[in-house]
């Protein structure tokens, strides 16, 4: 591990413990939404659009409500409605009736797989029975699958009420008339002009990426209960449960108080499973028949109908002076939204240049909606296209200008104190030891020989999140302490905030016994997103770390019958007093009961000093040109964690976000057909790397504190999707001389690139 | 899926009644990696399954003095696990190894593979390429069809109705003789081949006297491919009549666009792999490989 400030001196933070829900998870004991049942529990199925772009004329659901074993049958008539309105969701926003439009379409299908109707049956083969019994008259439209396609005059168009919202001075208010450009955002600073008329080399391009998927192992599933008394049950796999009661309250018309969701374990979600698809649903077919009801979603529909990140279209023009000093920048970036507004392209477009300090910068970015799923919140949301980008410009403006691409990073980083796109000071930051971490690498500094060979390297960024957090914490009287949290456990969270509390307590990781629980049960917490739970999680762990130690001090003074400034709560755990009394944490948890009682404590944090990450990484690759297969050869991945709380589980989010990265530079995308039909809704044919497909990731864990942190923590999980793509091209394009505009870089396109026509 | 019948046979006579009995809907079940997945997803109709597995030489490998005789429901691992197979034919061990993971492996079966009759189906081209030979019982009695004969369209194949295939016969490579067969995919497992080659040779020290060629996923049917073979035959190994060989492979490949390989794409993969399967062949004829 590469330190830079004064290390602090922990415990059990940066120790490796054996995580609290490990026993259970490799045992299989671990309670997934697949293993929820329930007396009397009926399952029920979704009938789906086989169209991209379809009015619906009439739904005639007569015959399978007849049908034995069917009990009830429910479509978006059933539904109150929704207002127009913006609900804050975590990491995305949504807009009520745009989200319930969702769930089961109203007048129009939007895309293939889009929900039109659901049952429920007293089993599941006899639910899939009645699906086919549903008749549904269509009115096929045509449809639009591309962002600039969807922009042109003679487009589709997806919602006749939608008007372009500018968020932005100087971009011209266009024509009161239907369009699929649902808003218009620009950030500024300096004077655009100005700087590209001092640059020496300038250099544009453009660039696709394609739509990818989360590709998560557990398909979304819900299982509702709607009870007599008005009070609704959900238990669902989700990465943010109050978000989800938050959602299925908006939508069924119920207050959040009636409405109370269970969070079982995640298979996985990566930003998929904050949007909800099914909640509701199950909850309506639970009102029309009484029972408890699961609904399951095939991965067919998991890929035609939730995540995928936005396709994009994209053109970046940057400017430098002859010593790589860059004087001007511009990136246009148009993000498909899929079938209703709200891609992740704000978050796009602030991530774009942030590595760097440019005085004079324009980002343009358009939100567009096309016959698709909605797109959901994946990884580093927004970021890997529009950096993807900036840092294939990069690579080449160095090639441009014969300076070695890191020193030409180096030259521009972002430091505390320079100001973003936004115009605001970035706090303490580690992009500079990140570049430098890369530069001085010995897999940077390495020769690489062979045929066909190639390197490459790329930066990337995501700012991480802050919000909310609520925790509880009981002291038992065996010296252990419960950890009640309101956080989904996705990548180890259980762990690292129950050792964010052993280390304020100074008691083992094993002392802590973390519990991820209802909403009920718990204080409000937003979504495990945004690398945000470690962070804020951590900080609710803290306070209640703090809280217990001033009880325990309190308590021991009444025993010894002292003040309580005179004792002293040690970071070994040891509780001291005057004359040299002393007590260890759990003699002194068993004394609770007899002197006053047992110690329960709660806390809730809202913070917004997030740390920022920085990711530098460097890749190696062969290119088979008789296949245009390329091969992984050697992947290093350097970033500043703030502070590793568990290593393995910062090891595990970096190596996992490549992973997710490499499968988007070489193998991952969607196919539509022409009529805008999803051919590849399988992990078949949606290309997710596997084990054999990477090399062993290495990872580089630099340390910059986040001083907004008592343990310095800066979120981890999201960046380390960001370099792979830009990484990668630069890496093939350094191997076969060719450069790659669009990603996947799949075979089949660099076979076609290499050979004659 | 829909609710359906099954049934286990203990004989081959059981089996071709059971079958007969079933009609049109009825099918075969070797390791069902094929068929259950196919039936879940309401891809084929099927009420009834005639599980094959319990039927004695279906799932038996027997060696004689001519060959080896594969029962058609012996499963992958069993087949490239046999020491004598990977010596005597190892293009079988090559196929085998690579379809599905090793959970797959532990079922899947060359009958499933062959009868399934995909365009892409991996151990076809290469059985092909060591000149393998079906053995059909049914109503009727019994007969040898070639592999290579045996594919008629995507799903298809020759059998009627009760009949099955009880076992593969690969008889003994001639001396001087070498097979391999590979496939390309984009990834490095778990998925569909985007085009296989299977390819035999007999070399006289450098002449060819003897090649088979078969090519999968460019045709209706897995595709032998005689003109790669006449340029081979007669002939000394030289980069030019390998290359002789590739050019043929591809022009006879008549592949589709689809979202698994352009057409481009795979009448190119069909001369590298046809070219380096005839190198890999060759090392394997003079006992390099
Ligand atoms: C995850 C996964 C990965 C796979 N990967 C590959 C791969 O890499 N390469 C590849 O080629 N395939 C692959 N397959 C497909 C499949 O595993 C193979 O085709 C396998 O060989 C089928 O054998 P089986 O014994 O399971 O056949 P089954 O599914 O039992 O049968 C397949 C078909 O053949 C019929 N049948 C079976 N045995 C006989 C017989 N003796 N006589 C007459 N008819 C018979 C059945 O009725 C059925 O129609 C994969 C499948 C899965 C699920």
């Amino acid at each position: 591990m590469v330190s830079t400030e004064q290390p602090k001196q922990y415990r059990v933070i940066g120790s490796r413990p054996i995580r609290h829900d490990g026993v259970d998870k490799v045992t299989g004991r671990a309670e997934y939404g697949a293993d929820v049942r329930h007396e009397g529990m009926l399952f029920g199925a979704v009938l789906r659009s086989p169209h991209a772009h379809a009015r619906i004329k009439r739904i005639d659901a007569s015959k399978a409500e007849a049908l034995p074993g069917v009990k009830a049958v429910v479509t978006s008539a059933d539904f109150p409605g929704a207002e127009e309105g913006d609900l804050d969701l975590g990491e995305g926003r949504a807009n009520p009736r745009w989200l319930l439009d969702n769930l089961l379409a109203s007048d129009k299908a939007l895309y293939h797989g889009h929900a039109v109707a659901a049952v429920a049956a007293t089993d599941q083969h006899t639910a899939e029975d009645a699906l086919a019994l549903i008749q549904v008259d269509y009115e096929v439209l045509p449809a639009v699958i591309d962002v600039r396609e969807a922009m042109l005059d003679t487009a589709p168009i997806l919602h006749p009420e939608l008007r372009t919202a500018i968020r932005a001075r100087g971009v011209e208010k266009p024509a009161d008339k239907p369009t699929n450009l649902a808003s218009h955002l620009r950030l500024e600073k300096g004077d655009l002009d100005k700087g590209f008329a001092e640059a020496d080399v300038i250099i544009e391009r453009e660039y696709e990426t394609a739509m990818f998927h989360q590709g998560y192992i557990e398909p979304q599933n819900a299982t509702a209960f709607w009870n007599r008394d008005g009070e609704v049950t959900v238990w669902t796999s989700t990465q943010g449960a109050f978000s989800v009661r938050e959602q299925v309250a908006t939508i069924c018309q119920v207050p959040v108080t009636r409405v109370k969701v269970v969070p079982m374990e995640i298979g996985g979600g990566f930003g998929g499973k904050i949007g909800i698809y099914l909640e509701p649903v199950a909850a309506l077919l639970s009102r029309k028949s009484g029972r408890p009801v699961k609904l399951w979603m095939t991965r067919e529909a998991v890929f035609q109908a939730t995540g995928p990140t936005s396709a994009t279209y994209s053109r970046v023009k940057i400017g430098a002076k002859r010593d790589g000093t860059i004087t001007a920048a511009h990136a246009y970036l148009a993000y498909e939204a899929g079938a209703y507004p709200g891609s992740p392209v704000g978050a796009g477009a602030q991530c774009a240049f942030a590595p760097y300090n440019i005085p004079n910068q324009v980002v343009d970015g358009l939100d567009v909606v096309v016959n698709g799923p909605k797109t959901a919140a994946y990884r580093a949301p927004g970021a890997p296209a529009a950096e993807y980008a900036v840092e294939a410009v990069l690579n080449e403006l160095a090639e441009q200008l014969e300076m070695d691409p890191m020193e030409l990073r180096l030259k521009n980083a972002s430091k505390e104190g320079t100001t973003n796109a936004a115009g605001q000071p970035w706090p303490r930051i580690g992009a500079v030891e990140v570049m430098e971490a890369v530069k001085n690498h010995p897999h940077y500094t390495s020769e690489l020989t062979g045929e066909d060979v190639g390197r490459g390297v790329a930066m990337g960024f995501w700012f991480n999140g802050g919000m909310e957090s609520s925790s509880s914490a009981t002291v038992n009287a065996d010296g252990k302490v419960s950890l009640i949290l309101g956080s989904t456990d996705i990548g180890g969270t259980r762990a690292s905030l129950a050792m964010q509390l052993a280390e304020t307590l100074g008691i083992t990781s094993d002392d802590v016994k973390p519990h991820v629980v209802d909403t009920d049960s718990v204080g409000f917490t937003a979504v495990t997103g945004g690398s945000r739970t470690t962070f804020a999680g951590g900080w609710a762990a803290y306070e209640l770390g703090v809280q217990i130690r001033d009880r325990m001090r309190e308590r021991a003074a009444r025993i010894w019958e002292t003040a309580v400034d005179k004792v002293e709560y040690r970071d070994d755990g040891t509780i001291a007093g005057p004359d040299g009394k002393q007590l260890s944490f759990q003699e002194l948890a068993g004394k609770l009961s007899a002197t006053g009682g047992m110690i329960a404590v709660s806390a809730t944090v809202r913070m917004n000093t997030p740390g920022p990450a920085y990711a530098g990484h460097i890749v190696d690759v062969k290119v088979d040109r008789d296949t245009g297969k390329v091969e992984i050869l050697r992947y290093t991945a350097v970033q500043d964690v703030g502070t590793a709380i568990h290593p393995s589980y910062v090891e595990g989010q970096i190596q996992g976000g490549v992973a997710q990265g490499i499968g988007m530079a070489l193998t991952e995308e969607y196919f539509y057909d022409d009529e805008g039909r999803l051919r590849n809704a399988s992990f078949l044919d949606y290309r997710m790397p596997v084990a054999n497909d990477l090399p062993m990731i290495e990872t580089v864990l630099v340390e910059v504190p986040n001083p907004g942190h008592p343990y310095g923590v800066r979120g981890v999980g999201e960046v380390p999707i960001v370099p792979p793509q830009p990484a990668i091209q630069q890496a093939v394009y350094d191997a076969i001389g060719v450069r790659f505009y669009k990603t996947p870089m799949s075979p089949r396109v660099i076979l076609e690139e290499l050979l004659p026509e | 899926m829909q609710p359906v019948k099954y049934q286990r046979a203990t004989t081959v006579a059981e089996a071709v009644r059971l079958l007969q009995e079933g009609g049109e809907y009825a099918r075969p079940l070797a390791g069902g990696t094929d068929v259950i997945v196919q039936a879940r997803e309401r891809r084929r109709e099927i009420d009834y399954f005639v599980d094959i597995k319990h039927i004695p030489e279906l799932m038996h490998v027997r060696h004689d003095a001519n060959g080896v005789t594969i029962g058609a429901a012996v499963p992958c691992y069993l087949i490239y696990g046999d020491a004598e197979i990977v010596k005597t034919w190892p293009a079988l061990a090559d196929a085998t190894h690579v379809i599905g993971g090793t959970a797959i492996q532990g079922r899947a079966s060359l009958g499933g593979n062959l009868c399934n009759s995909s365009p892409a189906a991996d151990s076809i081209p290469a059985m092909i390429a060591l000149g393998a030979v079906a053995h059909i019982v049914g109503p009727k009695g019994e007969r040898d069809v070639p592999v290579a004969e045996f594919c008629t369209s995507p799903g298809r194949n020759v059998l009627g109705v009760g009949e099955f295939v009880t076992a593969i016969r690969f008889a003994k490579p001639e001396p001087g003789s070498g097979a391999a067969w590979q496939r390309f995919i984009p990834r490095n497992e778990m998925d569909i081949a985007v085009v296989n080659a299977g390819v035999y040779l007999r070399l006289d020290r450098n002449t060819v006297r003897d090649a088979r060629v078969a090519i999968g996923a460019v045709a209706p049917t897995p595709l032998v491919v005689p003109e790669a073979a006449q340029a081979l035959v007669g002939k000394a190994l030289s980069d030019q009549t390998i290359a002789a060989a590739g050019d043929a492979a591809k022009a006879a490949a008549r592949p589709i666009d689809d979202m698994r390989g352009s057409v481009k794409q795979r009448r190119h993969l069909s001369k590298v792999l046809t070219e380096r399967m005839i190198r890999r062949a060759a090392e394997r004829a003079r006992g390099q490989g």
